[in-house]
């Protein structure tokens, strides 16, 4: 099964959910539209000549400059065969809310309530959408960029000259 | 008087049988489980945004804190994605140095494992024959690296230090020990009729559901998939070698168990194939711009002087783009998603932690099951809790 095999399957499926293919990474990257993210995973997982049934990792991502800011990734693999696709989907910061794939992958629960304690994304129709490694009272979303790592009102360190 | 009552029983966060910093409200029936809500998060450490903030050769030592009890699979598995990152081809001699030295960790920590797995059904014995093994792993890390549990061993390109004739001679010497010790342990516990008993269709897993769960590693071969990432994508000339990959049947406690035992075995294979045929040549691959010079060229040499102000101050370019590499760390697929955008750190790491993925699994294999049970099944899946949280 080659990457050209899997676009088409998707563009067929898809014409219009399909942002873009790219195979110039590792593996074929595939951005969607958010709206269609839940049917395209259905799809490389359940129809038998993708069969992508591991979901090795799902993950949040925030570009602050771009027009939809935070992202979701996916890495799908299919163990038969050995191959791998990333699957990519993006969200406005207004309103960061992606279908789940819990009922596709048992996997994805924890994965997606990481994704949302790091990111605030809220992924619809989890069965317990809580944070899971911080704190509950938290109010902000960590992994976003806009969160400074280290204290910015200290004056005693300065790392300029170390290209931070 | 018919009426059920449930008792509510707190495991953890600190509790001895659980190995680490985790908590697990347990509803029972009797000594039955109904139900169990885990808390994680305990020692959550925000590597992914320290990383952030790190220049690669200093992420190297967050990802000991992973799964502290294999560092050195994990330090490897993250300078090989940088390398996949850069393009960087490591040399033969590099890649079998690194074999052996992260399946000297596979060995430690599958030894840990499945000698906890012993103490939890009160056979201690066990534990103490092979802790003083992998004393022995760990005196073969201080001679390397200087460090025993957070190694930080490896360089990106490479290794700080070449195996000296004395590292080479330690290693011998441990994999003509270790069988001994191995078939001692085994002796005590494989055909045990108690442990048997104790372990066999404990905490079992369909290998549908392991899939289905993101299992990977000896939980999931042992529900009877073989797949490892060593042999399915060979990184580092793993498939210069010839090893077998153990697979268990019911993916209970047992075959967890069994399963590990095998791949010490294999994992020693390995080990004395790879040292017997370690090529000559240099302990590092040439790349200037990551691999950081030794201290004396540094103080010795005008080039090396450059390069070493270049890394620290991070003036190095680094290629845009985006990679994800795997490793078969202890307990599974150690993966790093890195997302670069030419900066000087990472734009995005994300660790895919195996035990992370595999232990929301828990509830449903210890359901219906006796507590003590679900103390055995909780250690046989080796659940790390610096790797479970990050």
């Amino acid at each position: 099964m080659d990457n050209a095999f899997i676009t088409s399957k998707l563009k067929t499926r898809f014409p219009d959910g399909i942002i873009s293919t790219d195979e110039s990474s590792d593996m074929l990257t595939v951005v969607v539209s958010s709206g269609v993210i839940h049917e395209v995973i259905r799809l490389l997982k359940e129809n038998e000549s993708l069969g992508f049934t591991f979901l090795t990792t799902l993950c949040g991502i925030h570009y602050p400059d771009r027009e939809l800011p935070l992202g979701v990734v996916y890495h799908l693999h299919r163990l038969e065969g050995n191959v791998r696709i990333r699957v990519k989907t993006f969200l406005s910061l207004e309103h960061p809310v992606i279908a789940t794939v819990t009922d596709l992958y048992s996997a994805a629960n924890w994965m997606e309530r990481e994704t949302y304690d790091f990111y605030g994304i809220v992924f619809e129709g989890h069965p317990d959408l809580r944070r899971i490694l911080n704190v509950e009272y938290m109010d902000y979303f960590p992994l976003r960029k806009e969160y400074p790592l280290e204290d910015q009102t200290r004056e005693d360190k300065d790392d300029r000259f170390f290209g931070r | 008087m018919s009426e059920t009552h449930y008792t509510t029983l707190n495991l953890g966060p600190t509790h001895p049988a659980t190995h680490g910093i985790f908590q697990n409200v347990l509803t029972l029936d009797g000594e039955r489980i109904i139900s169990t809500e885990q808390t994680i998060g305990y020692i959550h450490r925000a590597f992914e945004k320290i990383a952030e903030r790190r220049p690669y050769y200093q992420i190297t030592t967050l990802t000991d804190r992973l799964n502290y009890c294999s560092s050195p699979i994990n330090n490897i598995g993250w300078q090989m994605a940088v390398e996949k990152l850069l393009g960087v081809k490591t040399s033969q001699r590099v890649d079998y140095m690194r074999i052996i030295i992260m399946e000297l960790a596979r060995i430690t920590d599958h030894l840990i494992c499945n000698s906890v797995i012993g103490v939890d059904c009160g056979a201690l014995t066990g534990f103490v024959y092979v802790f003083q093994e992998r004393e022995r792993v760990y005196e073969i890390y201080e001679r390397l690296c200087g460090a025993r549990l957070t190694t930080n061993i490896g360089r990106i390109g490479g290794f700080e230090r070449d195996f000296t004739p004395e590292v080479v001679k330690m290693i011998y010497e441990f994999t003509d020990r270790l069988p001994k010790v191995l078939r001692q342990f085994e002796k005590l516990l494989l055909r045990n009729r108690i442990f048997m008993d104790r372990t066999i269709n404990v905490g079992p897993i369909s290998a549908e559901r392991a899939i289905n769960y993101g299992f990977s590693g000896p939980n999931l071969r042992a529900a009877g998939v073989d797949y490892d990432v060593r042999v399915t994508s060979p990184y580092s000339s793993y498939d210069d070698f010839d090893f077998e990959i153990p697979v268990g049947t019911n993916g209970d406690t047992y075959d967890r168990f069994c399963v590990r035992q095998e791949e010490v075995w294999q994992s020693l294979k390995l080990i004395r194939n790879a040292l017997d045929n370690l090529p000559e040549g240099k302990h590092f691959v040439d790349v200037p711009e990551f691999y950081l010079p030794p201290k004396e060229d540094v103080y010795n040499k005008m080039e090396a002087l450059i390069w070493h102000f270049k890394i620290v101050m991070g003036e190095i370019k680094v290629p845009v783009g985006e990679v994800y590499h795997s490793v078969e760390a202890g307990n599974g697929e150690l993966g790093f998603y890195l997302v670069s955008d030419g900066g000087r750190t990472p734009y995005r790491l994300h660790f895919r932690r195996p035990c992370f993925i595999y232990y929301q699994a828990l509830p449903e294999m210890i359901k219906k099951g006796v507590l003590s049970d679900a103390i055995l099944t909780m250690s046989s899946m080796n659940v790390i809790a610096g790797e479970l949280d990050g």
